[in-house]
């Protein structure tokens, strides 16, 4: 007897959790309405190919943002992300000190890469397309990238997040044909709630 | 008129050494403005011009170097004593073997050098690193002895062409004049 209601109970115990996984899965972002803080554990890097193969990989080391998910509606929600091209890093010293020359970043003079949201469309469950101004070297042009939910908490929500940049319009087009005129930024977007 | 004579140098020998040369002082040029130069971004576009001319040296001593095989080798003019004589073909033996060295060094700065840049010369043709290790010790060694050939090779081009306008000016014989246009004549042994 007692037998049987340990395993109703059980049961009993797995639904509200079972419910929750469910809708999880349905509408992760309307369930993790709210702002975030993106976190320093972040990581925003990149890859530019080059002609015969291979490439340069850096990541930037210092930015800082935040992003709001409008739970009522998704493409509503916004996000805004700085970073500073001085703390770029890179395979050695002389590729990280020829991206923070005049050569790319140039700086001294810009010392900060803006990246603010215009539109967000939900493309499916957990990701979204988003659409935004990206500002560098003083020159503020269209960039769009994809982002999806990787993992997420009552308090946090993770996004990796892709797009290919072209370093052209920024006037950062050193060295192409050799080194290729589009950047492929893959991120890893850690938010805190707050 | 092509070919090289017993006292004459043909039309294509002649090209060959004035291209080489013209190309060669170029890339001394290029080569000491590149470690002048503040922008770093012009920095990056003058060696990968210093790369594709030195290719295009290089592509071009081999085969002159095929061709010098092929040709007879003309006579020394006679105002040229014996000594003279043996230095003139010491000098100019070791600029051909230079003029293979140096480009030789220069890609293989490139292809030891731990930041890994293609060459892609004149952003037409992909070239092929050799297969070297990169290493900053590797490129250390080849950065040195690319200099340090330029600088023997330069010495050297400025040891040839004193001693060709010497001879132009001075004894005023045909040395120079022979590897400025293809003759006919036989011998003309100065003015």
């Amino acid at each position: 007897m007692s037998c049987h209601i340990m395993k109703w109970l059980r049961i009993a115990c797995l639904i509200p959790a079972l419910t929750l996984v469910a809708s999880a899965h349905a509408d992760a972002l309307s369930e993790a309405a709210g702002n975030y803080r993106i976190e320093p554990s972040s990581r925003i890097a990149f890859h530019v190919g080059q002609i015969a193969g291979g490439g340069i990989d850096g990541n930037f080391a210092q930015f800082h943002g935040t992003f709001s998910i409008d739970g009522g509606d998704v493409g509503r929600s916004k996000v805004d992300i700085t970073l500073l091209p001085a703390s770029v890093r890179a395979r050695e010293k002389r590729v990280e000190n020829f991206l923070r020359s005049d050569a790319v970043f140039d700086v001294e003079n810009f010392p900060e890469i803006t990246f603010r949201s215009t539109s967000v469309t939900r493309t499916g469950e957990s990701s979204a397309l988003i659409d935004g101004v990206l500002t560098a070297r003083g020159k503020t042009r269209k960039a769009q990238f994809q982002a999806s939910v990787s993992d997420r908490s009552r308090r946090r929500i993770v996004f990796h997040v892709q797009g290919k940049v072209l370093r052209s319009p920024y006037g950062m087009d050193v060295g192409t044909p050799i080194y290729s005129n589009v950047v492929e930024f893959d991120m890893v977007l850690q938010g805190l709630r707050g | 008129m092509l070919r090289n004579g017993n006292e004459t140098f043909g039309l294509v020998t002649i090209l060959f050494h004035w291209i080489i040369a013209l190309l060669f002082i170029g890339q001394l040029v290029l080569g000491v403005t590149t470690q002048w130069v503040h922008s770093m971004a012009l920095q990056f576009v003058l060696i990968q011009w210093h790369k594709s001319f030195g290719f295009l040296l290089l592509g071009l001593s081999i085969l002159r170097l095929a061709w010098a095989g092929t040709q007879t080798r003309p006579r020394a003019v006679a105002t040229l004593g014996k000594v003279e004589r043996f230095a003139a073909w010491v000098v100019q033996s070791l600029l051909y073997l230079l003029l293979l060295a140096l480009p030789m060094a220069g890609w293989a700065l490139v292809s030891s050098s731990t930041l890994d840049v293609p060459s892609f010369a004149f952003n037409l043709v992909i070239i092929p690193d050799l297969p070297l290790v990169r290493s900053e010790a590797g490129e250390n060694f080849w950065r040195g002895a690319h200099l340090w050939l330029a600088y023997g090779t330069a010495a050297l081009v400025a040891g040839h062409m004193g001693a060709a306008l010497r001879h132009h000016f001075w004894v005023g014989d045909n040395v120079l004049k022979r590897m400025l246009r293809p003759s006919r004549e036989l011998d003309e042994p100065w003015r």
